[in-house]
């Protein structure tokens, strides 16, 4: 079977400069498929050495099993870890032929014709070029240094940055999935702010020139030095198909002296049909470090997709003052499940970190908040302030909420506070009675309920957000 | 470790005369307990106090085998002279005296249980462990619509006689329906080193109420761990106090199943600690019929190098409507070296409940310090002051007021 691999792998080293759109590594994980990814993005050997010792540790890593949600085993030897963009050819050709519920979907969120397209990867025609739009921004970041790129391409372009952070915030020691991402990650976004340049515009994978296929195995890696700010979109409102099943991604924020950096998801991807058949796995390693001084990291996201969502956005409070920032939705319907929640280490004198959690779950859905907030012995006169909230709509469906709260610091406070309730019957009543129909009634309440959260979303960012956490609900009352 | 606890449990059975069946239920307990071997971190439960490890570090070889035949001498000055009370006396787990003097000796039925509650478990071998080592169980069962006239104090006494051994003891206890009892649990430790392993079972019937207090106060430097199981019928009511301080490492286990509608669970827990202690308190309520009510207050007082840790877990069943819980714990952390730790978990599967936690740590507010010496008083006092307040908070929730005054007086608030 491995010698057959091999033979394989010979194959491609002949085939590849040729016709490299039609590509795909033998399914399995092993060295040659690592050495074929490697090879064919041209790192250079440090990297794939890394990825050699990433995979050196997976070996004898086991996936974790302490999660709420419990998933078939995914057999890592059926899978492929590295298919060239697809053709054309193999995508829908248009509209009419993808599911009429996405599209009843997209015309709720006031998704323009053409932006569907792109969403499912149909062909756009020469008229509507995103790439030009891109390219405008790019300038503009160009002028103020500001590097944006893809991972792939910044590794061959900027090496010694690459080098010098990837992997110090996720070590390719740390846990199974993260390690499996360092081992085959593909592709990913790379962003770089000089020293005090304030990003003039919000950054996002939208704008990135090919973006799409990016795979099932990101890794994001940004970086904010001394004194600069960037705020970074990731994913979208529309309901994102894939048919990957895993995802596996890793993102790295690091801040230094004074930097501050704004990570915004929103994620929308297929949560499997009303049965809970199919649906993606979304189990991402994210990770800020507040390296240097006063410097600060905060994550919001809006969690909506998915069939399991599996995420720990954490902030580590390095620099003395720094602060984290964690704020969150998470909503699941039907058959989703989710057990996210944030950490917070802070190692730094004076840090303050801040976490916000609403989680509604409905129909047969099962929600976590599961965090850490943790005060090392150092960290004098830091503080933490948790809430967690759920809402549960519906006797078929569970909300947890399982937080560690570790204090060594006697100069140091923590405050956590949790509550679970349903939508009182007096606000149902209330707005019914103005005459809201039940549905748009639940969608203004829970609205009210997730508004802190939503507040720190970027403008354009957050109305798309309410009108999709509405969408979200649908059919979950009456 | 597995031959000393065969040979110590061939010992134990051969000295002692349980019945076939008995004799066979410790066999499978003790069994049970071999497979798993003491709790260790890589259990969520014991994530916080590693009682393996523990136990290794403090204690080393343990003994198993523990003479019941031995008589053990009782000192009455050890009996606590405020109120008139019933005893059962405890001396390294075998129980010495029964005495209930003041109360109706047909309202009441003293007993051995041949029958055993395996209550297996894999992830608390430590029941397996008591299950097999201890002697014979002893039931006390209320009758229908009788209350306790006064309360029962059970001493639960260690001596010098035992060093480095595990001591296991079963308690159980039935409310039958419209009955109550008042039990003080008193620890009165004087031997050092033992790894004392307590099971209590409660099963309260409708309309009965349960009201427990254990104190350890008495410093030592025992290994503890302590669980409670409490099973509630409809209408019941349990109160849980805790005073946990003299030993060197305790968990206090409170496990409270409410089954029936209306029934209630109070837990209250005091963690005042010094030196290099380590005390951890885990409640877990399950809520499992519609109106139930669970209500847990836990405060920490930290010093030097010790360690508290709380985990508590409200469990709402997808029946349980109505559900009203509420958890809060507060540590104030008063030196460098000391450490909090916390996990108040819910786990909720009906949507018309009312379920909050809250936590904060941290150390004495600077202001009221200021305010109090503003007033003329000096820091220490002042200090004083302040821990007084916070920990009497905890303690005015005994809802028994000559209990109250009682515990007052014994740990020194006032």
């Amino acid at each position: 079977m491995r010698d057959k691999q091999i033979e394989d792998l010979k194959d491609y080293k002949y085939g590849f400069s040729t016709d490299i759109e039609s590509f795909k590594a033998p399914k399995g994980l092993n060295e040659e498929v690592i050495r074929f990814i490697s090879n064919i993005k041209k790192e250079p050997d440090w990297l794939l050495q890394w990825r050699l010792k990433a995979f050196e540790r997976l070996k004898v890593l086991k996936e974790p099993d302490w999660q709420k949600p419990k998933y078939p085993k995914i057999d890592y030897q059926d899978l492929y870890y590295y298919s060239a963009p697809k053709s054309f050819k193999e995508k829908p050709k248009n509209l009419e032929d993808l599911d009429p519920k996405l599209l009843e979907t997209y015309k709720k969120l006031g998704i323009p014709l053409q932006e569907q397209k792109r969403l499912n990867g149909i062909a756009v025609d020469a008229v509507f070029d995103s790439v030009s739009v891109a390219t405008t921004f790019k300038d503009t970041l160009t002028e103020k240094g500001i590097i944006f790129c893809s991972i792939s391409e910044a590794i061959q372009k900027h090496p010694d940055l690459v080098r010098k952070y990837l992997g110090s915030v996720i070590p390719i020691t740390d846990h199974f999935f993260a390690t499996l991402n360092s081992a085959v990650f593909t592709d990913g976004s790379f962003v770089y702010i000089p020293p005090n340049v304030k990003c003039p515009m919000e950054l996002s994978t939208y704008f990135r020139i090919n973006a799409s296929d990016t795979g099932q195995f990101e890794r994001t890696l940004i970086i904010a030095d001394k004194g600069s700010y960037v705020s970074y979109l990731e994913g979208c409102t529309a309901p994102m198909r894939d048919e990957n099943q895993l995802h596996a991604a890793n993102v790295e924020l690091i801040a230094l002296d004074d930097a501050e950096i704004k990570y915004s998801t929103v994620q929308n991807w297929y949560p499997g049909d009303k049965d809970g058949k199919g649906g993606i796995y979304n189990f991402v390693t994210k990770r800020g470090l507040c390296k240097g001084k006063n410097s600060k990291i905060s994550w919001t996201q809006v969690e909506t997709g998915s069939a399991i969502t599996w995420k720990y956005p954490s902030c580590i409070l390095k620099g003395d003052n720094s602060i984290g920032e964690f704020y969150s939705i998470a909503i699941t319907n039907n058959h989703q499940k989710a057990d996210t929640g944030t950490k917070m280490i802070h190692l730094g004198k004076n840090t303050k970190s801040k976490i916000i959690s609403k989680g509604i779950s409905a129909g047969k859905s099962d929600m976590t908040y599961r965090g850490l907030v943790d005060i090392s012995k150092n960290a004098a006169n830091s503080t933490n302030f948790t809430q967690c909230d759920s809402l549960l709509m519906g006797n078929k469906c569970g909300a947890h909420t399982v937080p560690y709260i570790k204090n060594k610091n006697s100069n140091s406070s923590i405050a956590h506070e949790a509550t679970t309730s349903k939508i009182s019957e007096d606000q149902l009543h209330y707005c019914q009675q103005r005459g809201l129909n039940q549905e748009e009634a639940v969608g203004l309440i829970v609205n009210g309920f997730c508004k802190e959260v939503l507040q720190q979303l970027p403008m354009e960012f957050a109305v798309e957000a309410q009108k999709l956490v509405g969408i979200s609900l649908e059919g979950s009352v009456g | 470790m597995e031959q000393k606890l065969k040979t110590d449990f061939d010992k134990f059975i051969s000295t002692s005369n349980f019945s076939n069946q008995e004799i066979k239920l410790k066999k499978e307990a003790l069994n049970n307990f071999l497979k798993n071997g003491f709790p260790s971190r890589k259990l969520e439960n014991w994530k916080f106090s590693d009682i393996n490890q523990i136990i290794q570090k403090n204690i080393g070889e343990l003994a198993f085998y523990n003479d019941y035949n031995i008589e053990n001498e009782i000192n009455d000055d050890i009996f606590i002279n405020d109120i008139e009370h019933n005893k059962i006396v405890i001396v390294n787990g075998k129980v010495e005296r029964l005495s209930f003097e003041y109360e109706e000796s047909d309202k009441i039925n003293l007993s051995t249980l041949d029958n055993f509650n395996q209550n297996s478990n894999d992830d608390n071998s430590l029941l397996s462990l008591n299950n097999s080592f201890s002697n014979k169980i002893h039931n006390i069962l209320v009758k229908k619509n009788y209350s306790f006239k006064k309360p029962l104090i059970i001493y639960q006494i260690t001596n010098e006689k035992v060093s480095n051994t595990n001591i296991n003891f079963q308690l159980n206890f039935e409310l039958e329906e419209n009955s109550s009892i008042k039990i003080i649990n008193l620890s009165d430790d004087n031997s050092e080193k033992n790894f004392i392993n307590n099971l209590f079972n409660f099963n309260l019937g409708k309309n009965s109420i349960l009201k427990n207090y254990k104190i350890d106060k008495k410093s030592n430097t025992n290994i503890k761990y302590d669980y409670s199981s409490i099973t509630q019928k409809e209408n019941s009511i349990s109160e849980t106090f805790i005073f946990s301080s003299g030993s060197d490492y305790i968990k206090n286990e409170v496990n409270c199943n409410l089954e029936g509608q209306y029934s209630s669970a109070f837990i209250n827990g005091i963690h005042l600690l010094s030196k290099n202690k380590h005390h951890e308190i885990r409640t877990k309520t399950n809520h499992l019929y519609e109106n139930t009510k669970s209500y847990q207050l836990i405060k920490s007082v930290i010093n030097d190098n010790s360690k508290s840790v709380y985990q508590g877990k409200i469990y709402v069943d997808s029946k349980a409507q109505k559900t009203d819980g509420y958890q809060l714990s507060k540590a104030l952390l008063l030196n460098e070296q000391a450490e909090f730790n916390a996990k108040p978990e819910l786990e909720i599967y009906a949507d018309d409940v009312k379920c909050s936690h809250g936590s904060a740590s941290g150390s004495l507010d600077d202001n009221s310090i200021f305010y109090l010496m503003s007033r003329g008083l000096d820091q220490k006092t002042a200090k004083e002051l302040l821990i007084n307040g916070f920990l009497l908070d905890v303690v005015e929730k005994i809802t028994d007021e000559e209990i109250k005054k009682l515990i007052k007086k014994m740990i020194g608030l006032n």
